[in-house]
């Protein structure tokens, strides 16, 4: 671990002075940097870090790029006033698509300050060198520059997208696991994250809503508040509600006693039967994502057809802390410091629920509690935005758990139907697949109109699921001579949907996943060999071999068929993918233990061998592996939205229960790093190995395919009841 | 309203509060204390954990007025970045953290864990953090970071 001091980066955007409002235009190059006359850099980046260590990577690649030192470099990251847009942080695209961006604005600095440098000392570029932000020439290196005597008024410059990029080869900082800039503040109490900040006079607020979707607000009765202290006022806009106080707790107090009468919403489809009816909801479109030869000829043409369906239930990000948001509206300006993934978009959302021009609304990103997707922190931006245009005054609008757990938006459901047939040597000549997805609206470098409660709350319709890219790794991942692939997308969720860590892959490449070891098993082949053997691509089998060599993993024969008797049965599982069908690798083997008579799947170890290309942080890497797939086991074992009629029954941590110490497993991480290439996501891509991997070694130690997540122990208890019924 | 004299981290600080407040909005609203955080409300997660003469509490359903004149300590009490506690430098050698929103319930949890089980197994020292919910997955780091901690006192 290689250690610096870097104060003034940690400090960045914390301070409630605003930045004064500078270019942000994305091809021009000063608005993605600037350099003082002392040689500190500061990076203006539209991306922010949500507690995966991106400020910290951002950093590195800037250093590099440029030649500066890494702890000169102050990253300034989500201020709509003072950064480029560069789109949501999501889709594990801030590395690949947010730090090319970067890397490329760097290097035109570079050779702008070097051709300035040539000017000035009448030296041709080719022949001087630059190191720790000074320009010399190479054959005197004592008549150097430095970047502060260069930089002038700045760039004044268009950023060219062909400018030649610094030679990997050559690389310093990318690379090294350079200890994350916030991690000292955060573990002292010292950082300011969204929750800890504070104006002048802002007045404190909560939002009252019922956990019934789709009620409506009849009557409210706040008589009784005024006995609160600090009580002051409540505010309805529509069916929106919210209580003020000048205290936090006086707040609180006014949401928990308000007398509010709702009516009931519609009912919801039945939680029981979702996966049924998920499947006759009116379909938007459908698509073929994938297809090759023709499947049809060949289905229940070879020697073994199998078919299998798959589901995975509505769950939703479940952030530790409650969204949280300030708002400031005076003289006609909002400005709004937010935790939100989508600072830019939210100036288009807000603009739309406030009817204010998107120029006279500002957002700067503070860092909240880990989202994972579109959690709560944009609703919350809007509720304090609203509270705070209703009263003139700086709000502070903090989110109750309920209104997490129970209100956020969710994933939204999937099932999948996968069929095969396989030759009487064991190859498959056909795969065909369908998979319900939730149509999507949400589209690149575009700002989403997202069905903010705040919206829906005052009367601004916002239909449509915005939930990601969900047919993203539908395509099958093995070669095979005939595909059909399709993608049916269910017009509209029945619950507020958006996109959750790995969306769409985690769901579909858990179905294709456990079908290629179906097939596997249907093959009588080891099931890692049997994905070898389909595969060719040597990055996709690399990784394979590399996690079967971390977990041991030799060809045997399934566990089950000689542990009949025990109680506690063990088995192994593997997955892989490619993300999105062509970015990073991995493959997982899931070791894991079940109690037959308990149906408690105990998962012991996960083996991940990850290939993201050139890795910027290793150990950056690593926490993200290790996150991603101790979240993901928390999702498979536990996870699982429930409600009755309209009524959301998971509003806390004892409805919506998430993986504890007791059941963490030890994550082995195999990083294959491959410099001199490009540099791809590597937050959402380990989870998408996690479900099929653990369903896989369940069937290992059991003979049970689970097919439906979560794989709780009555469902456990119930399959393997089924097996034994089926077998006497 | 009442005057309440609370004790944190060796200071005495006399506040206004409502004679309900829970201690948590104690600590952050009227002594702008950062470390507790909000995260249920509910004593559920672990989050605002502060210790009360030495014992890891939940500040967010424990009343300020009942611990008033006791011996309160929050994560700010046990080091700052510059001059980081053992446990935090551990914390921070381990990259223990990921958003880090739960991390001070953890280093609360496990500092008032550490200070009475010298020698705890790993099963013990899950055992003590069961209570404290992590949702970015940092479990592993964490106990890795109070393994660390056990070593570095050990030599």
């Amino acid at each position: 671990m290689v250690s610096f001091s870097l104060g003034s980066i940690a400090n960045a955007n914390t301070s409630q002075g605003l930045r004064d409002p500078k270019v942000v235009k994305r091809e021009v190059l000063d608005s993605w940097l600037s350099i003082d006359q002392s040689g500190k850099v500061t990076i203006f980046s539209g991306k922010v870090d949500l507690g995966t260590g991106i400020k910290t990577a951002f950093a590195q690649i800037a250093a590099d790029e440029l030649y500066v030192p890494f702890n000169s470099i102050e990253m300034v990251m989500g201020d709509t006033a003072t950064t480029p847009d560069q789109w949501i942080t999501g889709g594990a695209l801030s590395i690949s698509q947010g730090g090319t961006e970067l890397r490329q604005a760097a290097a035109n600095a570079r050779q702008a300050l070097l051709e300035r440098a040539s000017q000035k000392l009448q030296i041709p570029v080719s022949e001087l060198l630059v190191r720790d932000g000074m320009v010399f020439p190479i054959s005197n290196p004592a008549q150097k520059l430095s970047y502060g005597s260069l930089i002038g008024d700045g760039f004044k410059l268009e950023v060219n997208p062909k400018v030649v990029l610094k030679n990997p080869n050559d690389y310093r900082v990318i690379g090294k696991s350079i200890q994350r800039v916030d991690i000292p503040q955060k573990v002292t109490g010292e950082y300011v994250y969204m929750h800890d900040f504070k104006l002048p006079g802002m007045l404190h607020a909560r939002v009252v809503r019922p956990n019934s979707i789709g009620a409506k607000l009849s009557s409210f009765d706040d008589s009784g508040l005024k006995k609160i202290k600090g009580y002051v006022q409540t505010v309805r806009k529509g069916d929106f509600l919210v209580v003020i106080s000048t205290t936090e707790w006086g707040a609180v107090k006014a949401a928990r006693d308000i007398k509010v009468s709702w009516t009931k919403g519609p009912d919801l489809p039945k939680k029981a039967t979702i996966f049924k009816e998920w499947r006759t909801m009116p379909i938007a479109k459908e698509e073929v994502t994938q297809k090759v030869g023709n499947v049809d000829s060949v289905l229940n043409s070879g020697a073994k057809n199998i078919k299998a369906t798959y589901n995975f239930p509505v769950q939703t990000h479940a952030s530790i802390g409650p969204s949280c948001a300030v708002a400031d509206y005076k003289d006609g300006k909002l400005t709004v410091w937010s935790a939100s993934q989508a600072t830019h978009s939210m100036q288009h959302e807000l603009s739309v629920i406030t009817g204010l021009p998107k120029e006279s609304i500002r957002l700067i990103y503070l860092d909240g509690s880990g989202c994972y997707g579109r959690n709560g922190h944009e609703d919350a931006t809007a509720d304090a935005a609203l509270a705070s245009i209703a009263i003139g005054k700086p709000v502070r609008l903090q989110w109750m758990r309920h209104d997490e757990t129970a209100l956020a938006p969710k994933s939204p459901p999937r099932t999948m139907d996968f069929e095969a047939s396989l030759d009487s040597n064991g190859n498959i000549i056909g795969w065909k697949s369908d998979f319900y997805i939730a149509l999507n609206q949400v589209a690149f470098m575009k700002p989403l109109d997202f069905p903010l409660l705040a919206a829906t709350d005052t009367g601004v319709p916002r239909p449509g699921n915005w939930v990601g890219f969900l047919f993203q790794n539908s395509g099958a991942p093995y070669l095979v001579p005939n595909i059909t692939v399709n993608t049916k997308h269910v017009a509209q969720t029945f619950l507020r949907s958006s996109h959750l860590r790995s969306p769409g892959r985690i769901e579909n490449s858990f179905g294709n996943e456990s079908f290629i070891d179906e097939l596997a098993t249907s093959s009588n082949a080891d099931p890692a060999e049997f994905r070898i053997k389909n595969l060719n691509d040597p990055r996709a089998i690399a990784v394979i071999r590399a996690a079967m060599k971390s977990s041991g993993w030799q060809s045997r024969e399934p566990a089950f068929k000689s542990n009949q008797n025990a109680k506690i049965v063990t088995g192994r599982g593997i997955a892989y993918v490619r993300y999105n069908n062509s970015i990073t690798y991995v493959a997982t083997v899931a070791e894991i233990e079940v109690n037959k008579e308990t149906g408690k799947i105990s998962v012991k170890n996960l083996h991940v061998a990850h290939d993201c290309g050139q890795i910027i942080n290793p150990d950056g890497v690593q926490n993200q592996i290790q996150g991603g797939a101790i979240q993901t086991v928390s999702r498979v074992l536990m996870e699982e939205v429930k409600w009755t009629g309209s009524e959301i029954e998971s509003v806390d941590w004892a409805s919506y229960p998430i993986v504890r110490f007791n059941d963490v497993p030890k994550v082995h991480t195999v990083l294959i790093d491959q410099p001199g290439t490009p540099s791809w996501g590597a937050g959402e891509q380990t989870p998408t190995t996690i479900p099929a991997a653990i369903a896989n070694a369940v069937f290992d130690a059991t003979g049970v395919r689970l097919r439906t997540i979560p794989f709780t122990p009555e469902s456990v208890k119930l399959a393997l009841k089924e097996q034994s019924v089926t077998r006497s | 309203m009442t005057q309440t004299t609370l004790l944190v981290n060796g200071k005495n600080k006399s506040i206004n509060i409502d004679d309900d407040t829970p201690l948590l909005y104690a600590l952050r609203d009227d002594l702008n204390m950062k470390g507790p955080k909000f995260g249920c409300g509910l004593g559920q997660c672990g989050a605002c954990t502060v210790h009360v003469d030495g014992q890891a509490i939940r500040s967010c359903i424990t009343p300020a007025t009942s611990v008033s004149g006791k011996k309160i300590t929050t994560l700010e009490g046990l080091g700052t970045s510059a001059k980081p506690g053992k446990l935090q430098q551990a914390f921070i050698d381990e990259q223990a953290a990921q958003c880090g929103y739960c991390i001070n319930g953890m280093i609360m949890t496990a500092s008032a864990f550490l200070a009475k089980n010298k020698n705890p197994s790993d099963q013990q020292i899950a055992d003590a953090l069961s209570g404290n919910l992590c949702r970015c997955g940092t479990h592993q780091r964490i106990v890795a970071a109070v393994r660390r901690y056990l070593t570095n006192s050990l030599t």
